[in-house]
Protein backbone atom coordinates (compact mmCIF):
# COMPACT_ATOMS: atom_id res chain seq x y z
CA UNK A 1 0.00 0.00 0.00
CA UNK A 2 1.52 3.81 -0.82
CA UNK A 3 0.11 6.35 1.70
CA UNK A 4 -0.11 9.72 0.03
CA UNK A 5 -0.27 12.55 2.24
CA UNK A 6 -2.43 15.35 0.91
CA UNK A 7 -0.32 18.83 1.67
CA UNK A 8 -3.60 21.21 0.65
CA UNK A 9 -4.75 23.59 2.84
CA UNK A 10 -7.26 21.91 4.46
CA UNK A 11 -8.50 18.12 4.53
CA UNK A 12 -10.98 17.20 1.37
CA UNK A 13 -10.07 20.91 0.16
CA UNK A 14 -11.23 22.16 -3.35
CA UNK A 15 -7.16 21.49 -4.14
CA UNK A 16 -7.98 17.57 -3.69
CA UNK A 17 -9.26 16.76 -6.89
CA UNK A 18 -6.47 18.83 -8.37
CA UNK A 19 -2.87 17.77 -6.64
CA UNK A 20 -3.83 14.14 -4.73
CA UNK A 21 -6.68 12.37 -7.01
CA UNK A 22 -4.49 12.65 -10.46
CA UNK A 23 -1.26 10.68 -8.12
CA UNK A 24 -3.82 8.31 -7.03
CA UNK A 25 -4.98 7.31 -10.13
CA UNK A 26 -1.45 6.54 -11.50
CA UNK A 27 -0.33 4.66 -8.58
CA UNK A 28 -3.60 2.90 -8.75
CA UNK A 29 -2.73 1.86 -12.18
CA UNK A 30 0.11 0.50 -11.47
CA UNK A 31 -1.84 -1.57 -9.14
CA UNK A 32 -0.98 -0.49 -6.31
CA UNK A 33 -3.70 0.13 -3.50
CA UNK A 34 -3.81 3.94 -2.20
CA UNK A 35 -4.39 5.36 1.21
CA UNK A 36 -4.83 9.31 1.44
CA UNK A 37 -3.77 11.24 4.81
CA UNK A 38 -3.93 15.08 5.24
CA UNK A 39 -0.60 16.06 6.94
CA UNK A 40 -2.22 18.15 9.30
CA UNK A 41 -4.40 14.95 10.32
CA UNK A 42 -3.18 13.54 14.45
CA UNK A 43 -1.47 10.33 13.13
CA UNK A 44 -0.74 10.43 9.54
CA UNK A 45 0.92 7.11 9.65
CA UNK A 46 -1.47 3.83 9.31
CA UNK A 47 0.39 0.17 9.30
CA UNK A 48 1.25 -1.93 6.22
CA UNK A 49 2.60 1.41 4.42
CA UNK A 50 5.37 0.23 1.76
CA UNK A 51 6.06 3.98 -0.06
CA UNK A 52 4.66 7.39 0.47
CA UNK A 53 4.01 10.18 -1.61
CA UNK A 54 4.02 13.55 -0.49
CA UNK A 55 1.65 15.92 -3.13
CA UNK A 56 1.67 19.23 -4.49
CA UNK A 57 -0.67 22.29 -3.70
CA UNK A 58 -1.82 25.08 -5.53
CA UNK A 59 0.50 28.16 -6.34
CA UNK A 60 -0.63 30.53 -3.48
CA UNK A 61 -1.27 27.51 -0.81
CA UNK A 62 2.12 27.75 1.33
CA UNK A 63 1.11 26.91 4.51
CA UNK A 64 2.41 23.46 4.60
CA UNK A 65 6.17 25.39 5.08
CA UNK A 66 4.27 26.95 8.98
CA UNK A 67 4.27 23.30 9.92
CA UNK A 68 7.39 21.42 9.50
CA UNK A 69 7.16 19.39 12.41
CA UNK A 70 4.20 17.80 10.85
CA UNK A 71 6.34 15.89 8.68
CA UNK A 72 9.29 14.74 11.72
CA UNK A 73 7.09 10.78 11.70
CA UNK A 74 9.01 10.47 7.95
CA UNK A 75 12.64 10.94 9.28
CA UNK A 76 11.25 8.05 11.72
CA UNK A 77 11.10 5.20 8.44
CA UNK A 78 12.80 3.89 6.83
CA UNK A 79 10.64 3.00 3.35
CA UNK A 80 11.12 4.93 -0.32
CA UNK A 81 9.40 8.45 -0.25
CA UNK A 82 8.57 10.58 -3.32
CA UNK A 83 8.11 14.44 -2.68
CA UNK A 84 6.35 16.34 -5.60
CA UNK A 85 6.17 19.86 -5.31
CA UNK A 86 5.30 20.78 -2.21
CA UNK A 87 6.33 17.68 -0.93
CA UNK A 88 9.81 17.99 -2.66
CA UNK A 89 9.82 21.16 0.02
CA UNK A 90 8.90 19.50 3.01
CA UNK A 91 11.36 16.55 2.14
CA UNK A 92 14.53 19.18 1.46
CA UNK A 93 13.70 21.14 4.96
CA UNK A 94 13.30 17.71 6.61
CA UNK A 95 16.78 17.14 5.14
CA UNK A 96 18.52 20.42 6.49
CA UNK A 97 17.71 22.12 3.21
CA UNK A 98 16.61 25.51 2.58
CA UNK A 99 13.19 26.56 0.39
CA UNK A 100 14.13 29.26 -1.59
CA UNK A 101 11.99 31.59 -4.21
CA UNK A 102 12.41 30.17 -7.56
CA UNK A 103 8.59 30.97 -9.18
CA UNK A 104 7.90 28.67 -12.08
CA UNK A 105 4.25 28.09 -14.33
CA UNK A 106 3.86 25.73 -17.15
CA UNK A 107 6.23 23.61 -19.61
CA UNK A 108 9.79 23.80 -19.08
CA UNK A 109 13.01 22.73 -19.81
CA UNK A 110 14.29 19.77 -17.50
CA UNK A 111 18.16 18.70 -17.83
CA UNK A 112 18.82 15.21 -16.38
CA UNK A 113 22.09 15.98 -14.67
CA UNK A 114 23.06 12.42 -13.38
CA UNK A 115 21.47 8.99 -14.34
CA UNK A 116 18.93 8.10 -12.14
CA UNK A 117 16.89 4.62 -11.66
CA UNK A 118 13.91 7.33 -11.62
CA UNK A 119 14.69 9.89 -13.25
CA UNK A 120 16.44 8.32 -16.09
CA UNK A 121 19.66 9.05 -18.55
CA UNK A 122 20.68 12.59 -18.64
CA UNK A 123 18.99 14.17 -20.84
CA UNK A 124 16.36 17.07 -21.57
CA UNK A 125 13.02 16.73 -21.26
CA UNK A 126 9.23 19.04 -20.61
CA UNK A 127 7.79 19.26 -17.77
CA UNK A 128 5.16 21.14 -15.89
CA UNK A 129 5.63 23.60 -13.55
CA UNK A 130 3.58 24.96 -10.39
CA UNK A 131 5.41 26.76 -7.54
CA UNK A 132 6.51 29.69 -6.06
CA UNK A 133 9.40 27.92 -4.25
CA UNK A 134 12.65 25.75 -4.73
CA UNK A 135 14.92 23.82 -2.38
CA UNK A 136 18.57 24.16 -2.42
CA UNK A 137 20.17 20.47 -1.96
CA UNK A 138 19.90 18.94 1.25
CA UNK A 139 22.86 17.67 2.88
CA UNK A 140 23.71 13.62 1.92
CA UNK A 141 21.20 14.36 -1.34
CA UNK A 142 22.04 14.34 -5.18
CA UNK A 143 21.37 16.85 -7.54
CA UNK A 144 19.47 14.45 -10.19
CA UNK A 145 18.02 17.14 -12.95
CA UNK A 146 17.71 21.04 -12.82
CA UNK A 147 15.70 24.05 -14.67
CA UNK A 148 16.90 27.59 -15.37
CA UNK A 149 15.02 28.31 -11.90
CA UNK A 150 15.62 25.48 -9.75
CA UNK A 151 16.98 21.79 -8.74
CA UNK A 152 14.23 20.09 -10.29
CA UNK A 153 14.92 16.76 -8.82
CA UNK A 154 17.58 15.03 -5.63
CA UNK A 155 17.78 12.04 -4.66
CA UNK A 156 18.91 11.01 -1.36
CA UNK A 157 22.43 9.08 -0.91
CA UNK A 158 21.37 5.95 1.11
CA UNK A 159 17.85 6.22 1.46
CA UNK A 160 15.32 5.99 -1.13
CA UNK A 161 13.92 9.51 -0.64
CA UNK A 162 13.60 11.52 -4.23
CA UNK A 163 11.92 14.80 -4.47
CA UNK A 164 11.32 16.58 -7.65
CA UNK A 165 9.41 19.70 -8.21
CA UNK A 166 7.65 19.56 -11.75
CA UNK A 167 4.55 17.95 -11.69
CA UNK A 168 4.73 14.44 -13.30
CA UNK A 169 0.75 13.54 -13.08
CA UNK A 170 0.79 16.16 -16.54
CA UNK A 171 2.43 14.52 -19.41
CA UNK A 172 5.34 12.90 -17.27
CA UNK A 173 3.63 9.84 -14.94
CA UNK A 174 6.51 7.37 -15.84
CA UNK A 175 8.25 9.33 -12.26
CA UNK A 176 5.51 8.12 -10.05
CA UNK A 177 5.03 4.53 -12.24
CA UNK A 178 8.64 4.24 -11.49
CA UNK A 179 8.54 5.31 -8.36
CA UNK A 180 5.66 2.56 -7.90
CA UNK A 181 8.09 0.21 -9.24
CA UNK A 182 10.55 0.79 -6.86
CA UNK A 183 8.34 -0.19 -3.84
CA UNK A 184 7.36 -3.25 -5.77
CA UNK A 185 11.07 -4.57 -6.30
CA UNK A 186 11.58 -4.15 -2.64
CA UNK A 187 8.63 -6.16 -1.33
CA UNK B 1 -13.04 31.59 0.58
CA UNK B 2 -14.94 33.79 -1.58
CA UNK B 3 -14.76 32.47 -5.42
CA UNK B 4 -15.21 33.77 -8.79
CA UNK B 5 -16.01 30.56 -11.95
CA UNK B 6 -14.66 30.79 -15.23
CA UNK B 7 -17.58 30.03 -16.99
CA UNK B 8 -17.91 29.39 -20.98
CA UNK B 9 -21.46 28.16 -20.53
CA UNK B 10 -20.56 24.49 -21.35
CA UNK B 11 -20.74 21.63 -18.94
CA UNK B 12 -16.85 21.68 -17.47
CA UNK B 13 -17.00 25.09 -15.99
CA UNK B 14 -20.30 24.53 -14.54
CA UNK B 15 -19.57 21.48 -13.00
CA UNK B 16 -16.33 23.13 -11.42
CA UNK B 17 -18.39 25.43 -9.99
CA UNK B 18 -20.50 22.80 -7.95
CA UNK B 19 -17.94 21.36 -7.03
CA UNK B 20 -16.77 24.68 -5.68
CA UNK B 21 -20.04 25.26 -4.14
CA UNK B 22 -19.35 22.82 -2.18
CA UNK B 23 -16.57 23.33 -0.58
CA UNK B 24 -15.69 27.11 -0.95
CA UNK B 25 -18.06 30.09 -1.70
CA UNK B 26 -18.75 30.82 -5.02
CA UNK B 27 -19.15 34.80 -5.46
CA UNK B 28 -20.13 35.26 -8.92
CA UNK B 29 -19.66 33.50 -12.85
CA UNK B 30 -16.95 34.98 -14.78
CA UNK B 31 -17.63 35.16 -18.74
CA UNK B 32 -15.94 36.22 -21.38
CA UNK B 33 -17.40 36.57 -24.68
CA UNK B 34 -15.31 36.09 -27.89
CA UNK B 35 -15.99 37.53 -30.94
CA UNK B 36 -13.45 35.00 -33.14
CA UNK B 37 -15.04 31.82 -33.36
CA UNK B 38 -11.61 30.01 -33.76
CA UNK B 39 -10.31 31.48 -29.90
CA UNK B 40 -7.95 29.88 -28.41
CA UNK B 41 -9.16 29.97 -24.78
CA UNK B 42 -12.46 30.59 -24.79
CA UNK B 43 -15.63 28.45 -25.94
CA UNK B 44 -17.91 30.24 -28.17
CA UNK B 45 -21.39 28.74 -29.08
CA UNK B 46 -23.69 30.27 -27.21
CA UNK B 47 -21.60 31.97 -24.41
CA UNK B 48 -24.22 35.02 -24.49
CA UNK B 49 -26.39 32.37 -22.47
CA UNK B 50 -23.77 32.53 -19.63
CA UNK B 51 -26.21 35.81 -18.47
CA UNK B 52 -29.23 33.26 -17.78
CA UNK B 53 -26.80 30.26 -15.83
CA UNK B 54 -25.73 33.32 -13.52
CA UNK B 55 -29.46 34.11 -13.24
CA UNK B 56 -30.47 30.68 -12.87
CA UNK B 57 -27.62 29.71 -10.45
CA UNK B 58 -28.14 33.64 -8.36
CA UNK B 59 -25.26 34.61 -8.89
CA UNK B 60 -23.69 37.82 -10.59
CA UNK B 61 -21.97 37.99 -13.66
CA UNK B 62 -18.42 39.58 -14.62
CA UNK B 63 -18.92 40.06 -18.44
CA UNK B 64 -16.03 40.90 -20.94
CA UNK B 65 -16.40 41.02 -24.50
CA UNK B 66 -12.68 40.01 -25.85
CA UNK B 67 -11.66 40.07 -29.70
CA UNK B 68 -10.45 36.50 -29.33
CA UNK B 69 -7.24 36.83 -31.17
CA UNK B 70 -4.60 34.66 -29.72
CA UNK B 71 -2.15 36.52 -26.77
CA UNK B 72 -4.81 39.57 -26.99
CA UNK B 73 -7.48 37.76 -25.75
CA UNK B 74 -5.68 36.82 -22.39
CA UNK B 75 -5.08 40.89 -21.57
CA UNK B 76 -9.19 40.97 -21.58
CA UNK B 77 -9.25 37.71 -19.22
CA UNK B 78 -7.08 39.49 -17.12
CA UNK B 79 -9.24 42.46 -17.10
CA UNK B 80 -12.01 40.18 -16.19
CA UNK B 81 -10.57 38.61 -13.36
CA UNK B 82 -9.41 42.25 -12.04
CA UNK B 83 -13.15 43.49 -12.26
CA UNK B 84 -14.23 39.89 -10.61
CA UNK B 85 -12.25 40.86 -8.08
CA UNK B 86 -12.59 44.39 -7.45
CA UNK B 87 -16.56 44.05 -7.69
CA UNK B 88 -16.84 41.17 -5.89
CA UNK B 89 -13.70 40.74 -3.52
CA UNK B 90 -13.11 37.40 -4.53
CA UNK B 91 -9.65 35.47 -3.86
CA UNK B 92 -9.95 32.82 -6.20
CA UNK B 93 -10.80 31.69 -9.64
CA UNK B 94 -11.99 28.25 -10.74
CA UNK B 95 -11.79 26.67 -13.80
CA UNK B 96 -13.02 23.56 -15.81
CA UNK B 97 -9.71 22.91 -17.45
CA UNK B 98 -9.18 19.20 -17.94
CA UNK B 99 -6.10 18.50 -19.91
CA UNK B 100 -5.77 22.00 -21.64
CA UNK B 101 -1.84 22.71 -19.96
CA UNK B 102 -2.13 25.65 -22.76
CA UNK B 103 -5.11 26.95 -20.80
CA UNK B 104 -3.92 26.31 -17.68
CA UNK B 105 -0.24 28.01 -17.39
CA UNK B 106 -2.32 30.82 -19.07
CA UNK B 107 -4.68 31.18 -16.21
CA UNK B 108 -2.48 30.38 -13.70
CA UNK B 109 -0.38 33.31 -14.80
CA UNK B 110 -2.68 35.63 -14.35
CA UNK B 111 -4.43 34.39 -11.12
CA UNK B 112 -0.90 34.57 -10.05
CA UNK B 113 -0.08 38.56 -10.94
CA UNK B 114 -3.22 38.95 -9.65
CA UNK B 115 -3.01 37.07 -6.21
CA UNK B 116 -5.60 35.06 -6.67
CA UNK B 117 -5.79 31.49 -5.53
CA UNK B 118 -6.68 29.02 -9.32
CA UNK B 119 -8.86 26.18 -8.62
CA UNK B 120 -9.01 23.35 -11.50
CA UNK B 121 -11.44 20.55 -9.76
CA UNK B 122 -11.38 18.57 -13.36
CA UNK B 123 -7.53 18.85 -13.61
CA UNK B 124 -6.73 14.90 -15.30
CA UNK B 125 -9.91 13.64 -13.61
CA UNK B 126 -11.27 10.22 -14.97
CA UNK B 127 -13.30 11.49 -18.15
CA UNK B 128 -15.80 8.33 -18.28
CA UNK B 129 -16.24 9.11 -14.47
CA UNK B 130 -16.98 12.71 -14.52
CA UNK B 131 -18.79 11.99 -17.78
CA UNK B 132 -21.22 9.67 -15.90
CA UNK B 133 -21.43 12.23 -13.01
CA UNK B 134 -22.99 14.64 -15.03
CA UNK B 135 -25.95 12.33 -15.61
CA UNK B 136 -26.22 11.46 -12.28
CA UNK B 137 -25.38 14.50 -10.75
CA UNK B 138 -28.89 15.95 -12.62
CA UNK B 139 -26.75 18.17 -15.37
CA UNK B 140 -28.82 18.83 -18.67
CA UNK B 141 -26.90 19.23 -21.35
CA UNK B 142 -26.66 19.24 -25.02
CA UNK B 143 -24.39 19.14 -27.27
CA UNK B 144 -23.79 22.73 -29.09
CA UNK B 145 -21.28 22.48 -31.41
CA UNK B 146 -19.18 19.47 -33.80
CA UNK B 147 -16.07 20.00 -34.88
CA UNK B 148 -14.20 16.84 -35.84
CA UNK B 149 -15.69 13.41 -37.85
CA UNK B 150 -17.36 11.18 -37.15
CA UNK B 151 -19.69 13.69 -35.52
CA UNK B 152 -22.43 14.33 -37.78
CA UNK B 153 -25.54 16.77 -37.66
CA UNK B 154 -27.40 14.24 -35.82
CA UNK B 155 -25.06 14.76 -33.18
CA UNK B 156 -26.60 18.03 -32.93
CA UNK B 157 -28.90 19.19 -29.80
CA UNK B 158 -28.62 15.37 -28.46
CA UNK B 159 -28.68 16.07 -24.66
CA UNK B 160 -25.50 13.68 -22.82
CA UNK B 161 -27.43 10.57 -21.22
CA UNK B 162 -26.29 7.06 -20.77
CA UNK B 163 -26.98 6.51 -24.42
CA UNK B 164 -24.62 9.00 -25.75
CA UNK B 165 -21.77 8.42 -23.72
CA UNK B 166 -22.00 4.68 -24.45
CA UNK B 167 -21.85 6.10 -28.45
CA UNK B 168 -19.14 8.26 -27.37
CA UNK B 169 -17.11 5.48 -26.05
CA UNK B 170 -17.89 3.33 -29.18
CA UNK B 171 -16.00 5.77 -31.47
CA UNK B 172 -13.33 7.60 -29.13
CA UNK B 173 -10.64 4.99 -29.73
CA UNK B 174 -11.19 4.70 -33.39
CA UNK B 175 -11.33 8.32 -34.24
CA UNK B 176 -9.34 9.28 -31.29
CA UNK B 177 -12.47 11.54 -30.03
CA UNK B 178 -11.95 12.34 -25.85
CA UNK B 179 -15.31 11.63 -24.23
CA UNK B 180 -15.31 14.96 -22.63
CA UNK B 181 -14.63 16.89 -25.54
CA UNK B 182 -11.02 18.38 -24.41
CA UNK B 183 -9.58 18.23 -27.16
CA UNK B 184 -12.38 20.65 -28.97
CA UNK B 185 -14.47 17.88 -30.99
CA UNK B 186 -17.41 19.02 -29.21
CA UNK B 187 -18.68 21.87 -27.23
CA UNK B 188 -21.58 21.50 -25.38
CA UNK B 189 -24.56 23.72 -23.48
CA UNK B 190 -25.56 23.42 -19.68
CA UNK B 191 -29.36 23.90 -19.50
CA UNK B 192 -29.98 22.60 -15.97
CA UNK B 193 -27.84 21.97 -12.80
CA UNK B 194 -28.71 20.81 -9.28
CA UNK B 195 -27.86 24.40 -7.79
CA UNK B 196 -30.11 26.14 -10.86
CA UNK B 197 -33.24 27.09 -9.61
CA UNK B 198 -34.50 27.60 -12.70
CA UNK B 199 -33.79 25.55 -15.85
CA UNK B 200 -33.18 27.29 -18.97
CA UNK B 201 -35.85 26.52 -22.20
CA UNK B 202 -34.45 27.09 -25.90
CA UNK B 203 -37.08 28.98 -27.71
CA UNK B 204 -35.68 29.56 -30.89
CA UNK B 205 -32.49 27.54 -32.41
CA UNK B 206 -30.46 27.78 -35.80
CA UNK B 207 -28.10 25.10 -36.91
CA UNK B 208 -25.94 25.15 -39.95
CA UNK B 209 -23.85 21.57 -40.66
CA UNK B 210 -21.08 20.88 -42.95
CA UNK B 211 -17.96 18.65 -43.22
CA UNK B 212 -18.17 17.53 -39.61
CA UNK B 213 -18.38 21.07 -38.20
CA UNK B 214 -21.66 22.54 -37.18
CA UNK B 215 -23.24 24.52 -34.53
CA UNK B 216 -26.37 25.03 -32.76
CA UNK B 217 -26.67 28.85 -32.23
CA UNK B 218 -29.75 29.66 -29.47
CA UNK B 219 -31.14 32.75 -30.74
CA UNK B 220 -34.01 33.07 -27.63
CA UNK B 221 -34.19 31.68 -24.44
CA UNK B 222 -35.98 31.33 -21.05
CA UNK B 223 -35.92 31.14 -17.70
CA UNK B 224 -38.67 28.63 -17.04
CA UNK B 225 -39.98 26.65 -13.49
CA UNK B 226 -38.02 23.13 -12.61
Amino acid sequence: MILLVDLCYRPESLSHPEFVSPIRRIVERSGMIVQVVHYLEPDPVPAGISGIILCGTALKDNGYLEHPDRFDWIGEISIPVLGICAGMQALARLLGGEVVEAPEIGMTDVAVTRKDEIIGAERIFSAYELHTFGVTLPPGCRELARSEACIQAFRHREKKWWGVMFHPEVRNDWVVERFVQVIGADR
Amino acid sequence: MRLGVLCSGGKDSLYACGCAMRKEEVICLIGIRARNPESYMFHTPNVHLVTLQAEAAGLPLVSVETSGEKEKELGDLELALHRAKEEHGIEGVVTGAILSVYQATRIQKICNQLGLWCFNPLWHTDQEKYMESLIREGFLVVISGVFAAPFDETWLGRAIDRELIDDLRRISQKWRISLTGEGGEFETLVLDTPFFSKRIRIDEAESEYANHNGVIRVTRATLEDK
